[in-house]
């Protein structure tokens, strides 16, 4: 199965995961072992990468109304294959925050979990263009993604108009990061986003 | 050559001699239906040399400050099981039926099953615990000492030197006496001698064949052991699951028609005992199906028919939806449950990954097979069930009984796609939830 190439994975993955390499962080060495063993189940080519297929392979994920957007968010823009660095930096925004405390990073940069990148991932869901703006249109395709044929074209109109008028401050008709953030603020993000491994 | 030519007498004399107590030891107990116990033996002692090897590889890994791979068999992830309407119905700040943060709840529910499902992991072999000697099922190779590597190839040497001729000789015998003496019996003239003739040939033979792979069977509740006029079923993983089940009782068994050896073998069998081969065109054709099944059953002088309503091989941790087919025939249901012992040896029949014969070969060149099998009390249908609520009843017993997940995932879905109809499913259930919150804005 390639177990030596965990360890270079690990070795990488350091910097990302803010993981220093002492006898507490057996638990961030345990969870990257296993991701690699999922990986390496999804990955039916064994060419060492994903492809959207291999994710659609997955009932649970293909019956998810946004199952799509979340698939693409493992693939950089205009790209087709992800490799296990890119899966892990995608799945490393929902590490839960409080496994930041047990590692104490140094660096200056924000880590991929924190509550404003886990934020940032959301908002992409939304912004099908990467325009780094939630238009009308776009908020309607997701909207209509999530309820399927069960709501009229009139009804789903009007909220995404309620949505992008009590959302935009501004007044551009569009949903900046900014604006989302605001949005969100009362929300419980980090519990919402993350995703705890059992030991 | 020379030496060949003047030490032949002695060659055969040795062989004789080392065949003579097998055969005495093996086929005289399969025909007669008793056992020795020499293979409990044996089945410990694998067990107690199992745990030494593990123990010392956790004890190589601790002393290089690493850790072993330890495979979880509950889930990696801890999964919340809340429900849509209870996640996205919290309380919140604004009105109206629409919530930004409603994304959340797909969001994480798609990672986590991108991290661990619960469907894909039943389509392959169970990651096992203690290591058993075989390096098909080891992750952790680096972790091997020296000794152990002796023990390892030791161990390779019995399995493919000793046991795989032996266990293959046994095999063929097995199958060849099956295929001749069911022949013999086909020749008689239909009456009681013949049936009675016809069970013990088949008992006898398919005794031989599950010594010829070291299965080691304990039956349970036997009292409940199906009857005439009607069906068995039974959770499937693997081809050996006919053979544990018919070398302890006569069944009926229904299938495809194959060309060939097996179509061949499939001939001969039916000549004495009344099985049900479907030609590839007619299993398509549900009604005529169910309609031969229903004749069998209504005949109480045939044996019960043997189905594995899964419809595929899944790797034993779970059961997989019951296809309905066999529970709308008016009859008792006998369910039985079959659980393999995982430590030694791996029976799931991966069909994507390995051919049939190349499955086989993995069996006999493994340690044993060993499994207990649950005769279940037989179920009716009862007034106002259909046929899917009595299946997965009939499939809730039997993953209680064999201590199995019980999913309503289909088994098909190792080959298909999911149906779009699950998806619409959940977009209906947030649809609902929109609407709900519209109506009562502010209860939700």
């Amino acid at each position: 199965m390639g177990l030596p190439l965990v360890e270079s994975a690990l070795q990488w993955n350091s910097g990302i995961l803010n993981a220093n390499r002492d006898p507490k962080n057996d638990d961030v060495e345990f969870q990257i072992t296993r991701l690699y063993s999922r990986f390496h189940s999804l990955d039916k080519g064994e060419n060492g990468a994903l492809s959207r297929e291999d994710f659609q392979r997955i009932p649970e994920l293909a019956i998810n109304p946004l199952g799509d957007r979340i698939i693409n968010a493992f693939f950089p823009e205009g790209e087709d294959q992800v490799n296990f660095r890119g899966f892990m930096r995608t799945l490393a925004h929902f590490r839960p925050v409080e496994d930041n405390e047990k590692s104490k990073g140094h660096d200056a940069s924000e880590p991929l979990n924190s509550r404003n990148n886990k934020l940032l991932f959301a908002f992409r869901l939304y912004d099908l263009d990467r325009d780094d703006k939630i238009s009308r249109d776009e908020l309607l395709q997701v909207l209509r993604m999530m309820v399927g044929v069960n709501i009229s074209d009139e009804q789903l109109g009007s909220i995404a108009d309620r949505t992008i008028q009590e959302a935009d401050t501004n007044g551009d008709m569009s949903i900046s990061f900014s604006e989302f953030i605001k949005v969100l603020e009362k929300v419980d993000v980090e519990q919402k986003m993350s995703i705890r491994f059992l030991h | 050559a020379n030496c060949l030519a003047r030490y032949w007498p002695c060659y055969v004399m040795l062989t004789g001699c080392s065949v003579t107590p097998l055969l005495v030891f093996i086929i005289v107990p399969a025909i007669l239906g008793v056992s020795f116990g020499i293979r409990r033996i044996y089945m410990k002692t694998l067990l107690k040399i199992f745990e030494w090897a593990t123990l010392r590889m956790e004890r190589g890994a601790k002393e290089r400050n690493q850790q072993l791979y330890k495979p979880c068999s509950n889930g990696i992830i801890a999964k919340e099981p809340v429900s849509l309407e209870q996640e996205i119905q919290e309380p919140r700040g604004g009105g109206g039926e629409f919530d930004m943060s409603d994304i959340l709840y797909f969001c994480r529910r798609g990672v986590e099953s991108i991290v661990d499902d619960e469907v894909t992991k039943r389509f392959t072999a169970e990651e096992l615990e203690s290591w058993n000697l075989l390096t098909r099922s080891n992750y952790n190779l680096h972790h091997i000492s020296a000794r152990l590597t002796v023990l390892w190839g030791l161990g390779v040497l019995i399995r493919y030197g000793f046991l795989l001729p032996l266990r293959v000789t046994l095999a063929v015998t097995g199958v060849g006496l099956l295929v001749v003496l069911t022949s013999i019996v086909g020749w008689l003239p239909n009456s009681r001698m013949k049936k009675y003739l016809s069970e013990k040939v088949n008992l006898m033979c398919y005794r031989i064949c599950v010594r010829a792979l070291t299965a080691i069977i304990t039956y349970h509740d036997s009292d409940n052991k199906p009857k005439n006029g009607g069906i068995c079923v039974a959770n499937h993983t693997s081809p050996i699951d006919v053979l544990i089940l018919a070398s302890d009782g006569c069944y009926s068994m229904v299938g495809q028609a194959h060309g060939g050896l097996m179509g061949f073998i499939q001939k001969t069998l039916v000549k004495a005992c009344p099985h049900i081969w479907f030609e590839r065109s007619e299993v398509k054709d549900r009604h005529l199906v169910a309609k031969r099944l229903s004749d069998h059953v209504a005949d109480k002088t045939k044996l019960p028919i043997l189905i594995f309503p899964e419809g595929t091989c899944i790797n034993n941790t779970s059961v997989m939806m019951f296809k309905k087919g066999s529970f709308e025939i008016d009859c008792t249901i006998y369910p039985v449950a079959i659980k393999y012992d995982p430590r030694f040896g791996n029976a799931f029949w991966n069909s994507s990954k390995f051919r049939m014969v190349t499955y086989l070969l993995h069996m006999m060149s493994s340690w044993a097979v060993v499994c207990s099998v649950w005769y279940l009390p037989p179920m009716k249908r009862e007034e106002g069930e259909d046929a899917v609520q009595f299946a997965n009843r009939v499939k809730s017993a039997i993953a209680r009984k064999g201590g199995l997940v019980d999913l309503l995932w289909d088994g098909g879905l190792k080959r298909s796609k999911v149906k779009e109809v699950f998806k619409e499913e959940q977009q209906k259930l947030y649809s609902k939830v929109l609407v709900s919150r519209q109506e009562d804005p502010e209860h939700s």
